[in-house]
């Protein structure tokens, strides 16, 4: 070939033209991915062999199950020596492993509404781009339902909470032109004065629209792993943020108590502060004061988590370019304005991964409260059930169930954060 | 200085920095700036990198904070006081390298953000003022779509938008043209050669000369943080006087 000329231009530019068309289908995939060398194909077939196997030797103990049996003997008689589960022990106490053992028979419709009401309350939170925004004060209403529905008592309690909310909100907008530190303590002082004063009307009301009031210590079952995931997990995020915020201050007094409070807490165990909230607490709060169990460890996870979170989410803020900020500012957008029309949005999305990290965590460490005899699933499947003479040595069925119900309820979780991030993708990378 | 009184194109001062200093640490970045300048003018600050022209117009609207000496835009000394720089940076509008577009909002979001919650204005009509401006940097059809979507040329052009709908007094152009492909270099000068024309206070760090030669009415050249020289483009292109300004310039327009 002669290279005596390599002057050329271009009449026409080139159409654009499809991909050439390559096989396709099942067996291009299987051996691209199944079979692609003998080594990887014989990895196959022991897989297959392995995960064959397991399937084979589970089956009949899942399908030959018993669903109806008063007890473990009767089970075994039943099955009459073949491989089973003994599923009956969930049917036959169904209730407990929801409710706990001591919530009143009778009202178990209460929980079970406020559970089905969480749905309609969260949804408006989940979906907030389809749905319509006045829902959200739903959500808002739905904390005080939910309590009166689960704990019972007057109606009063709950309304007094929330016009003690409303309250210190209407505070705290009055005093923003102050500034927003002030704005902050004012409606906080606001929501304690008015709910120290609403204690009165409230006790001379006990009996108005009261429901049947139902104690926390007679609480327990998967419903209590529930009320502290969601609660927590709500609660922890604006704490999460807070703190996150406070530890990049400008203010070093506010920056350092941020710092010693996320390192103190991430630097201890949960189980340590639970057994500070359920014995220790006591001891420093004033005789004759009786600080619900169930709010002392909800506060305990929220403090928890909320340290946790807030390292997410410094990560979150630190990923962001300094030019955002910059250009925020060069807008004239104060420092509230750009935390929460551009930086946190954008940090948060960065951060979802991590907060549903630690969210599905924290759901599964509340748990961990049947260490200090609170009667959650598992702690309804160590105590109660398995000690009584019926039952004893149930354990596959049990914990498979709460295992099952766990991840029913994370799964879920992680989903939903997936589909959120794609739904937040505008950066077309 | 006599130079200075022919270049100004009004009386109407719009900065007016005096003496001014600035440390990063223990590195004195800007030396005793004196500069002043009036409603109208085009200026061009060119220099080496490091030489603190960015510098500079980042202490016009305090994204940087300058330790001696004082800076007054449009009548208000800047001070550490929030509101005040809060106001401040709301009269003067900054167009950044990197463009910073807030890539989680649309482009007309992106515009009618800051007159919102900062001016106060009515969705609606931020929303128009958006459209024309958007319509003036000649990208209105882009405006729902998110600045990811858009080119390097077009997000400097919105960029330049999302200023303007502040309606500032004053623009700042921090090297608006550095992050672009040489294609793209030529739509965003045409949008600040229309902006000059209307007479827009306006200051660029640049390194394009011939964008400076047609519309700055004053060339300054800086370097290791001090004024070196300043003089109209005319002059200041053929007939520098600096020895430091003279090397810079045969490097620049060399080749």
């Amino acid at each position: 070939m002669s290279h005596d000329n390599v002057a050329f231009h271009r009449e026409h530019m080139l159409p654009e033209a499809p991909p050439p068309v390559t096989e396709t289908g099942v067996i291009k995939w299987l051996r691209e991915n199944l079979f692609s060398s003998v080594a990887n194909g014989l990895l196959t077939v022991v897989t297959a062999y392995v995960v064959i196997s397991i399937v084979v030797a589970a089956a009949p103990w899942f399908f030959n199950g018993i669903w109806d049996s008063p007890s473990l003997t009767a089970c075994r008689e039943m099955l009459d020596g073949r491989t089973g589960a003994c599923f009956a022990v969930l049917t036959e106490r169904w209730n407990q492993l929801l409710f706990g053992f001591k919530y009143p028979d009778e009202l178990y419709w209460r929980p079970t509404l406020a559970f089905v009401l969480l749905f309609a309350a969260i949804a408006p939170v989940l979906f907030i781009k389809f749905l319509p925004r006045i829902l959200l004060i739903f959500t808002g209403l739905y904390p005080f339902i939910a309590y009166w529905l689960i704990w019972g008592g007057s109606i009063m309690v709950p309304i007094m909470a929330l016009l003690g909310v409303l309250f210190g909100v209407l505070v705290y907008r009055r005093t923003l032109t102050v500034s927003a530190g002030v704005a902050v303590l004012a409606g906080i002082a606001g929501a304690m004065v008015f709910w120290w004063a609403a204690g009165f009307l409230t006790g001379s009301t006990a009996g108005f629209m009261a429901l049947e009031p139902v104690a926390s210590r007679d609480m327990g079952g998967f419903m209590i792993n529930l009320m502290l995931g969601v609660v927590c997990v709500s609660l922890s995020l604006p704490f999460g943020i807070a703190l996150a915020l406070g530890r990049q201050s400008n203010m070093p007094i506010i920056k350092w108590i941020c710092v010693i409070f996320i390192e103190f807490i991430r630097g201890v165990p949960l189980i340590t502060l639970l057994f500070v909230a359920n014995v220790v607490l006591a001891y420093f709060l004033p005789p004759g004061t009786n600080f619900d169990l169930i709010l002392r460890v909800i506060i305990m996870i929220t403090m928890f988590a909320s340290a946790y979170i807030a390292e997410v989410i410094r990560g979150g803020l630190a990923a962001l370019p300094r030019g955002q900020y910059e250009a925020a500012d060069s807008l004239g957008l104060d420092y509230a304005q750009s935390m929460q029309f551009i930086i946190l949005p954008q940090a948060l999305k960065i951060s979802i991964p991590g907060i549903v990290n630690v969210a599905v965590g924290l759901f599964k460490d509340t748990t961990l409260v049947s260490v200090i005899s609170m009667f959650d699933i598992v702690g309804m499947i160590r105590g109660p059930i398995l000690a009584s003479a019926e039952w004893n040595g149930v354990y596959w069925e049990l914990f498979g169930f709460a295992a099952l119900l766990f991840f029913i309820t994370c799964y879920g979780i992680s989903q939903y954060s997936q589909w959120l991030e794609r739904q937040l993708q505008t950066d077309h990378r | 200085m006599a130079a200075e009184a022919q270049m100004k194109v009004s009386d109407e001062v719009a900065v007016e920095i005096s003496k001014m200093n600035k440390w990063f640490g223990a590195f004195h970045v800007l030396r005793d700036i004196d500069l002043t300048v009036y409603q109208g003018e085009r200026i061009v600050i060119a220099g080496p990198s490091g030489s603190g022209k960015s510098t500079l117009i980042r202490c016009i609207n305090a994204l940087e904070e300058h330790q001696k000496g004082s800076i007054t835009v449009d009548g208000t000394v800047l001070s550490n006081d929030i509101k005040n720089i809060d106001r401040i940076r709301s009269e003067v509008g900054m167009v950044f390298q990197h463009f910073n577009l807030f890539p989680h909002l649309t482009i007309l979001e992106n515009c009618t953000l800051a007159p919102i919650w900062v001016r106060k204005t009515p969705k609606r009509e931020a929303e128009e003022i958006a459209m024309h401006f958007l319509t003036k940097v000649k990208i209105p059809e882009q405006a729902d779509k998110y600045p990811g979507q858009l080119s390097g040329g077009q997000q400097q052009r919105v960029a330049i938008a999302r200023s303007l709908c502040m309606k500032p007094r004053i623009m700042l152009f921090d090297e608006p043209t550095s992050a672009l492909d040489p294609e793209m270099i030529s739509e965003v000068l045409d949008t600040m050669i229309e902006l000059a024309e209307e007479g827009m206070t306006m200051l660029c760090v640049t390194h394009e000369m011939g964008f400076a030669r047609k519309v700055a009415n004053r060339v300054i050249f800086m370097d290791q943080g001090q004024i070196v020289e300043q003089n109209e483009p005319e002059e200041f292109f053929n007939n520098p006087k600096s020895e430091r300004t003279k090397l810079f310039l045969s490097q620049i327009l060399g080749h």
